[in-house]
């Protein structure tokens, strides 16, 4: 109270001073201005000495190129630069707010050992050196080894770095248990679906050929809110010049909001869209005869296969009407070939349906004549950079990755196969088949586990099941920029350095005009922290894998790899990009005499005789999904244009855009529930496991038989000041899921939540509250 | 002499905030403290409904009501259209902040205004602002009205339909936003402001 009204004296005194003696008359008095009472501003960075530094974004995935600017031994702004084709001079909020995670005082500092007696989860550590730590992660892994055998130690990793980590080190050890989330708990159903229909992945850098299509469908494919950045670029450069979109989706997405049809799609039912559009444009012969002829195989199965999945059939199902579907069909076909559906990022959405969807999706684009014609999909593949010389791996784990292809163990390998082995058809390794060896020991015991850059408990689902399987460890060990709660369980917490201080391997990609981006560091590690590449190769020492590892530092490495394409070190660092030129379509194949196709025909295969073989469905179908229990609403989940998984949530600056999520219902069912705009609720998930309180947001933009939520918040991390306790986790509530036979992603669509009146506000204080504190000494 | 302007192509953006966090991060603004916001709005209901991703600053008025009410002179319009302050002589009376009916001034927490300048010190090295270059959509455009081959006045040329804040206050604004989706434009101000 005393505060507002002295709010109100300052202005009142302004407002009389401005009155009776305005500007003029004031600057007679103060020549030289009005001396401010208070503090004021210091010179801007910009006015200073600035030297600028190439490296590439961390802030998400997409690995955009970057300037650092560097002043006074500080880091203070982060552009894009036009060379780099990822970028091309531009950056998403999350790179460029991304400089606030290096100077995070909630970091992980130093090596960080638990206190012996303590539990796993209690939090209780000493400090140590890099020296013990690293001498206590070697003894208990060579133990494990004596005992269970080298392959008893898994790896998961996720980040740049996690080729050190579940590739390399991995592979040098003797583990096939290594995985990467970015596969089973992303990407996996349309790499799988993509291998064995095209004999091509999809790679890290979607492969859509947007500067020249007129015609896009996105299906549950979230840009603007996902802000990958050239995709972004490039879709609204698309939507400046015309070319017509229509989104898929049960929301109304901010890509809805561009789009010139929206079609609210049952959840779940997409395939049956996607089949009845391959009915139409066969049906009405409006697909691209000529190019079914030259490139593909299988389309008389096709055709048989789909006469029965009319429009009326998927209205049915989908509750789009049959004419709008028609209609489409149609638009699409008038575009083509510059008429596309691009693939989506996160594939798993329910289990077996999803390999079924993406080659649906596939199939409707090859109907098109688009996959590698200009306006659809473009071919790419990565740079060819030479790799530093070491002896050979014992081991190729087949951890896979975006668009990686895996490979399988070596025949005569004398590892055992990887504990996921046999649950599903594909041949990378899926991180959440792990966790249940780690409780069971079946079919053979994990007792290790080194965790970098993946979010246990806000990536893979059903986290009380990964709780209890931490506690059957011997070993634990996590190596991560920030105390993430899963960190504070580890027995030894190894503590990274941010990428704007670390150099890294030099980012390869897979784009229209491949290219070669390199990392540099823009400042000295702060605190006691260190490098991922570091961290592996002091620890391959250890366990006396020296010989995988001779290079003494990332300079040299680097700088030996990049001599094998004529560059160097040095040329990079003033460079920070090298574009390649690609062959994106067809024509430039076939003018070399190529053939772009690696499937086993050399053809795109619209029926699969391999996955008939294997016992798998020869051609897509839809399978329905199972509704919910009464009273409940299918979770489902999404980007926050400012977040990155669970990654920036205690970024300050992010935060600051967007500090809590909300669960979107629709209006008219807020209003039988009788619940109010932003009123706190608790999440309650089919198997009664509640989650908030979480703020509801009443909204026009969802159907009314499912909710939304955006995925990474509620940090249950009482050292990560920002991020704890604000919204909710939908990964909490995520009690199941289900596993797709034929890629290993783990489907988490299939869960459904009530919400509950009564939840306390939180009363979380402002974010700039918070971060204010935080500069305080903890 | 020229007359800075900025356009922002309504049907391009998608509110992910990015000129938001450039801007921020460029002029040191302390968290919390902003001068580029977004204001998303949604109209209609289901199925049929529309969503604006309005992103909000200083509109470098022509007629900007929050100059003359400066009690130290502060307060003032550059030659070339910029309506800026000289925070050395900003006492921080808040006169300023109530006078703009756009709410585009905020109390840095250091005790002087702070507001959107174009980020003159680029503009000066002949770069775009911050939120201009960042934006990866392309939506905005900034460059001088006078010149009818800037990307500005393209922009504004080439646009279905443009339109400026309450243009019934006669304050002239030089942020020109491109493309409204609504058919009637710009929608009120009833928005959450994030």
């Amino acid at each position: 109270m005393k505060l507002q009204r002295r709010e109100f004296i300052k202005l009142s005194c302004a407002t009389v001073g401005a009155m009776t003696l305005g500007s003029g008359a004031m600057a007679q008095i103060f020549p030289d201005g009005f001396p401010n009472p208070f503090r004021a501003p210091k010179g801007k960075w910009f006015d200073r000495d600035v030297t600028t530094v190439y490296s590439y974004c961390e802030n998400c995935f997409w690995k955009c190129g970057i300037k650092a600017f560097v002043e006074g031994g500080k880091v203070r702004k982060i552009d894009g630069y036009a060379e780099n084709p990822k970028s091309r001079g531009m950056l998403c909020p999350r790179g460029q707010g991304a400089i606030a995670q290096t100077y995070d005082p909630d970091r992980l500092k130093r090596p960080l050992i638990r206190v012996e007696g303590s539990e796993r989860g209690d939090g209780h550590y000493r400090e140590a050196s890099w020296d013990e730590a690293l001498d206590y992660i070697a003894d208990k892994m060579l133990a494990i080894k004596a005992e269970h055998g080298s392959e008893s130690v898994a790896f998961f990793a996720h980040g740049s770095g996690d080729n050190w980590f579940a590739e390399h080190l991995p592979g040098a050890w003797g583990s096939p248990n290594a995985a990467k989330p970015s596969v089973s708990l992303c990407t996996a159903p349309r790499e799988t679906a993509s291998q064995y229909t095209f004999g091509r992945g999809i790679a890290g850098h979607e492969q859509i050929d947007w500067d020249e299509t007129d015609y896009i469908v996105l299906i549950g494919h979230h840009i603007g809110e996902d802000t990958h950045n050239t995709q972004l670029q490039q879709f609204a450069q698309a939507l400046t010049r015309g070319a017509e979109l229509v989104v898929v989706d049960p929301r109304f997405s901010t890509a809805a909001s561009k789009a010139k049809d929206w079609l609210p799609i049952k959840p779940g039912t997409d395939t049956a869209l996607l089949l009845a559009w391959i009915h139409v444009l066969i049906e009405e012969d409006l697909y691209d005869a000529a190019y079914v002829e030259a490139y593909t195989l299988g389309f008389d199965e096709l055709t048989a296969h789909v006469a029965e999945f009319t429009p009326e059939w998927a209205e049915a199902i989908t509750e789009i009407p049959a004419d709008t579907i028609r209609r489409i069909a149609r638009e699409m076909a008038a575009h083509a070939p510059r008429a596309v559906i691009p693939v989506n990022r996160h594939a798993v959405w329910y289990g077996e349906s999803d390999t079924h969807r993406m080659r649906s999706l596939y199939l409707v684009n090859v109907l098109l004549g688009n996959y590698g014609v200009e306006g659809g999909y473009y071919l790419c593949d990565a740079p060819i950079v030479e790799k530093f010389p070491h002896p050979e791996l014992p081991l190729t784990p087949s951890a896979g990755g975006c668009g990686g292809g895996a490979t399988d163990v070596v025949a005569d390998s004398p590892f055992r196969d990887s504990v996921d082995r046999g649950r599903f058809f594909g041949s990378a390794t899926a991180v959440q088949e792990m966790i249940e060896p780690m409780i069971t020991g079946e079919p053979y015991p994990i007792k290790g586990l080194i965790c970098f850059g993946v979010n246990l408990f806000h990536a893979v689902p059903m986290v009380e099941r990964t709780k209890e399987a931490l506690g059957h460890l011997d070993l634990y060990v996590a190596i991560d920029v920030m105390p993430m709660e899963h960190v504070m369980w580890a027995d030894v917490i190894l503590p990274e350095a941010t990428y704007l201080e670390r150099h890294d391997d030099l980012s390869l990609i897979a784009h229209k005009t491949p290219f070669i981006t390199a990392r540099f560091p823009a400042i000295e590690p702060m605190y006691d922290t260190k490098p991922g590449w570091w961290i592996a190769r002091e620890l391959g020492i250890k366990l006396g894998l020296a010989e995988y590892f001779p290079w003494e530092d990332m300079e040299e490495y680097l700088d030996r790899r990049l001599s094998s394409i004529g560059s160097s070190l040095e040329a990079m660092r003033e460079q920070g990009t090298i574009v390649r030129r690609g062959r994106p379509y067809l024509k430039d194949w076939e003018a070399l005499n190529r053939n772009p196709f690696g499937t086993p025909s050399g053809k795109i295969e619209i029926y699969s005789e391999r996955f008939a073989e294997a016992g798998l469905d020869g051609l897509p179908v839809y399978l329905p999904q199972p509704d919910g229990p009464a009273e409940h609403y299918r979770l489902l989940y999404g980007r926050s244009p400012v977040h990155t998984f669970s990654r920036t949530h205690n970024n300050p600056v992010l935060m600051d855009m967007h500090g809590e999520n909300e669960v979107w219902l629709n209006a008219r069912e807020a209003d039988r529930l009788d619940l109010r705009q932003h009123e706190y609720v608790w999440l309650e998930n089919q198997d009664g496991v509640r989650e908030g309180p979480v703020r509801v947001l009443v909204t026009e933009r969802i159907r009314p038989d499912c909710v939304y939520m955006v995925h990474g918040f509620g940090h249950k991390a009482p050292r990560m000041r920002v991020a704890n306790g604000r919204g909710a986790s939908d990964t909490h509530l995520q009690t199941h899921y289900d596993l797709d036979p034929v890629s290993g992603g783990a489907g988490t669509n299939n869960n459904f939540v009530r919400l509950l009146k009564g939840a306390p506000n939180p009363n979380h204080p402002p974010i700039a509250q918070v971060a204010n504190e935080k500069r305080s000494p903890a | 002499m020229s007359r800075y302007a900025m356009a922002i192509d309504l049907k391009a953006c998608v509110g992910c905030a990015a000129c938001s966090v450039a801007c921020s991060v460029e002029n040191e603004m302390p968290v919390g403290t902003h001068r580029l916001w977004i204001r998303n709005t949604t109209i209609g209901t289901f199925p049929d409904l529309v969503v604006e991703h309005r992103p909000e600053a200083c509109l470098h008025c022509e007629n900007p009501p929050c100059v003359p009410v400066c009690p130290t002179g502060c307060c003032f319009v550059t030659a070339d259209g910029i309506v800026d302050l000289d925070v050395k002589r900003c006492i921080g009376c808040s006169a300023c902040i109530a006078a703009c009916p756009y709410d585009a001034r905020s109390m840095h927490p250091a005790g002087y205004v702070t507001k959107c300048d174009f980020c003159k010190h680029r503009v000066a090295d002949g770069r775009a602002p911050a939120c201009v270059e960042t934006c990866p959509t392309l939506c905005r455009t900034f460059g001088d009205l006078m010149d009818p081959q800037s990307e500005v006045s393209i922009a504004i040329r080439q646009a279905r339909r443009v339109d400026v804040l309450r243009p019934g206050l006669g304050t002239g604004p030089n942020l020109y936003y491109l493309n409204a989706p609504a058919k009637f434009g710009l929608v009120g101000g009833e928005g959450s402001r994030s």
